[in-house]
């Protein structure tokens, strides 16, 4: 899960990061009463959506006067806003930061991940700040390892600091944020802490500028405080209806819907789909039961999806049977009215069972015993709908 | 032979009373695994399914000398549950929840590692299908049937996609000496590094198939030990051709965050590497066929 800036910057700050005096608006009139409660001659307006290069996007302005914030206000909410990390539809705005404006010396990255490699939180940071880290030459950026059993040491954020090349003067207030960051990430679950930029001001402070934090859905349980924050607004649709009825659903800009069982399969399946010339138009993990109610929630999630022009259903019956996913497959045709084709390949237990239910069926679909044969049927399928003249 | 499990091999399951644990024990036992008891806290003293129920894994293993655990124990205590097993002296753990944090699972990494080698168990999962030994015994929630004994090592992320090759396998009348689930996680107990190792010294493996998928760096490290250490063939699969950056895809783990981790990348790796690459997840079984035939 992900959560907006301000939210990520008020988490840090319980943990002793530094961060601007800010406030939250959600009009152009509040951006402004909180631009004259911060107080001082420069404010930012900042786009709370949850992505980042909101800069680049327009989402960021550097206002110098009342109705500098207001047009900016204006300009942002409601909007929604494109990012490279949006997808083409954009996420809307309709919360704002207004933070006072910060005169800066120089930027910093820093960050928390969990790394696989190392099984470690591993602290990533680099002195060129502000930037994209996985552009910068591997060789500007500082790693270490933290050992989850003792935590972030003061030698190991003072090694840091000194590699930041921090003046002296800087070196223990930048502990302090290197630790609060790794406190944090650690206390809280998380999955990234990224503080890009973290600057030192003109006055020699070291302040947080941006703030990025994701957390683990696994852990979500342990912390009523964290998932409180989730901000539906920000979530893809299909995706949260999905998640909320326990399906996983990823939409892709292909046309065949894939309803599969296990998250391995899906990816296989997809993958099929496109070694004989098809794109598909989601990933669909139904999970392991493939009961009827859940087969026919995955149809009406697929079908949400104008794009789609034929279905491949492929499930794998292990511990359940195949002559119960046939039944549920045709209990979920029947009432829904499909109208795009549908391939279905059954295997795995009863498999004879379940392809004679299906032959049998008065339900219009097509049936295929191999995962190669589903895929050309599918693909086949969709291309005699997508274009009926070939 | 095989590797971890056989038909003797005694057997705990954690979780045991609950309906999930119940439902894959009775599974286990009637596909000949020699499940000797259970372990549910707080039930120690009663029996079921005609077996002994512990308080604790260590009072499981005084009594019946059990070698290897089964983990069907909820997300939020799941991790204690494997750390429990590790500390009780049990060699091997297969833990299928789904749902683990991962820094828990961090924890539990550690705290294995806490032993010394020669007394540190071998974790598998969690987030798997579990293991088995065609013919022998199983431990996990897989269909039994679909496997059949045989000489090919099989080492996977993903439970279905195991199905499907193992099917495939079967319908060519090639057998399985171990399937071994490793889990779709971000950080599992072992990878395939891990049991690459463990198949090349198990005389009765012939060729070992890996089936990996997009995110993290364990395909990587497999491929670098099969093409340092190994002399028998090993052929693998990657899923996620398709799947775009920074998704989730399904498993946890399956997430494509940074460079090497994408299925083309890691097929490359695998290709440079000296594995046989089989491309199409409909090719299980005429590439294994293939290679079988060559040796």
């Amino acid at each position: 899960m992900d959560i907006h800036e301000y939210q990520a910057k008020t988490l840090l700050a319980e943990y002793g990061m530094p961060i601007a005096q800010g406030g939250l608006a959600y009009s152009p009139e509040q951006a402004v009463y909180r631009a004259k409660e911060i107080g001082g001659d420069v404010w930012v307006v900042k786009a709370q959506i949850h992505s980042g290069a909101r800069g680049k996007a327009g989402g960021v302005k550097v206002c110098t006067s009342e109705d500098e914030v207001l047009a900016a206000a204006n300009d942002m909410l409601g909007k929604r806003m494109v990012t490279n990390q949006t997808g083409p539809n954009g996420k809307l705005v309709y919360r704002l930061y207004v933070e006072a404006g910060t005169a800066i010396d120089r930027e910093i990255y820093l960050a928390f991940v969990l790394d696989r490699a190392t099984e470690r939180v591993m602290c990533v940071a680099s002195s060129a700040g502000g930037i994209d880290i996985e552009e910068t030459d591997p060789e500007d950026i500082i790693r270490i390892p933290v050992e989850p059993a003792i935590g972030m040491q003061d030698f190991q954020a003072r090694q840091v600091a000194f590699a930041l090349k921090l003046g002296s003067g800087q070196i223990s207030e930048a502990v302090k944020a290197i630790k609060a960051a790794y406190r944090a990430f650690r206390d809280l679950n998380a999955t990234m802490v990224e503080i890009n930029p973290l600057v030192v001001t003109q006055a020699g402070r070291i302040v947080a500028l941006d703030a990025k934090m994701g957390f683990d859905d696994n852990a979500l349980f342990k912390h009523t405080n964290v998932s409180e924050l989730r901000d539906k607004s920000q979530e893809d649709t299909r995706e949260m209806n999905a998640a909320d009825r326990g399906l996983s659903y990823v939409g892709l800009d292909g046309n065949i819907g894939c309803i599969i069982n296990g998250a391995g399969l899906a990816m296989a399946t997809m993958d099929m789909i496109k070694h004989v010339g098809g794109e598909p138009a989601n990933f669909l993990d139904i999970g392991g039961g493939a009961s009827p109610e859940r087969v026919a929630k995955a149809f009406n999630l697929v079908l949400s999806d104008n794009n789609v022009d034929a279905i491949l259903v492929n499930i794998f019956a292990g511990i359940n049977r195949c002559d119960w996913v046939a039944e549920g497959v045709i209990q979920a045709m029947t009432k829904l009215d499909v109208k795009v084709p549908v391939i279905v390949r059954l295997s795995g237990t009863n498999v004879e069972k379940g392809r004679q239910i299906l032959k049998d069926s008065d339900v219009n679909l097509i049936t295929a015993d191999t995962l190669a044969e589903a895929a050309e049927k599918s693909v086949a399928a969709a291309k005699s709908i997508a274009d009926p003249k070939s | 032979m095989s590797i971890f499990l056989d038909e003797k091999t005694p057997v705990i399951i954690q979780g045991y009373t609950g309906k999930i644990g119940t439902f894959h024990a009775q599974e286990m036992i009637d596909y000949g695994t020699n499940v000797v008891g259970g372990v549910t806290p707080g039930k120690g003293g009663d029996t079921h399914l005609g077996l002994p129920v512990f308080n604790t894994v260590k009072e499981a293993v005084e009594a019946t000398g059990a070698k290897a655990s089964a983990v069907f124990v909820p997300p939020p205590f799941a991790a204690d549950a494997i750390m429990e097993a590790a500390e009780a002296g049990i060699q091997f753990c297969v833990c299928v929840t789904d749902g683990i944090p991962t820094q828990d699972m961090m924890r539990v990494k550690r705290y294995m590692r806490s032993f010394m080698k020669d007394e540190r168990m071998c974790l598998t999962g969690p987030n798997c299908a579990g293991t088995i030994s065609p013919g022998k015994a199983m431990m996990g929630i897989m269909p039994g049937h679909i496997y059949i004994k045989g000489n090919v090592g099989l080492i996977g992320r993903s439970g279905t996609l195991g199905y499907e090759a193992a099917s495939q396998l079967k319908a060519k009348g090639i057998g399985i000496s171990t399937s071994v689930g490793i889990g779709g996680d971000p950080i599992n107990g072992s990878g395939f590094k891990d049991h690459l190792e463990r198949f090349e010294q198990d005389p009765d493996t012939d060729l070992i198939i890996m089936i990996g998928e997009i995110g993290g760096p364990q395909e990587a490290a497999g491929a670098e030990y099969a093409r340092d250490h190994m002399k028998k063939p090993v052929l693998a699969y990657i899923a996620g051709l398709t799947a775009p950056k920074g998704r989730t895809m399904g498993h946890a783990g399956a997430i494509v965050t940074t460079v090497g981790e994408s299925a083309a990348e890691k097929v490359e790796i695998l290709r440079e590497a000296g594995v046989g690459i089989i491309l199409r997840p409909s090719e299980f079984g005429a590439e294994v066929e293939a290679a079988l035939a060559k040796l």
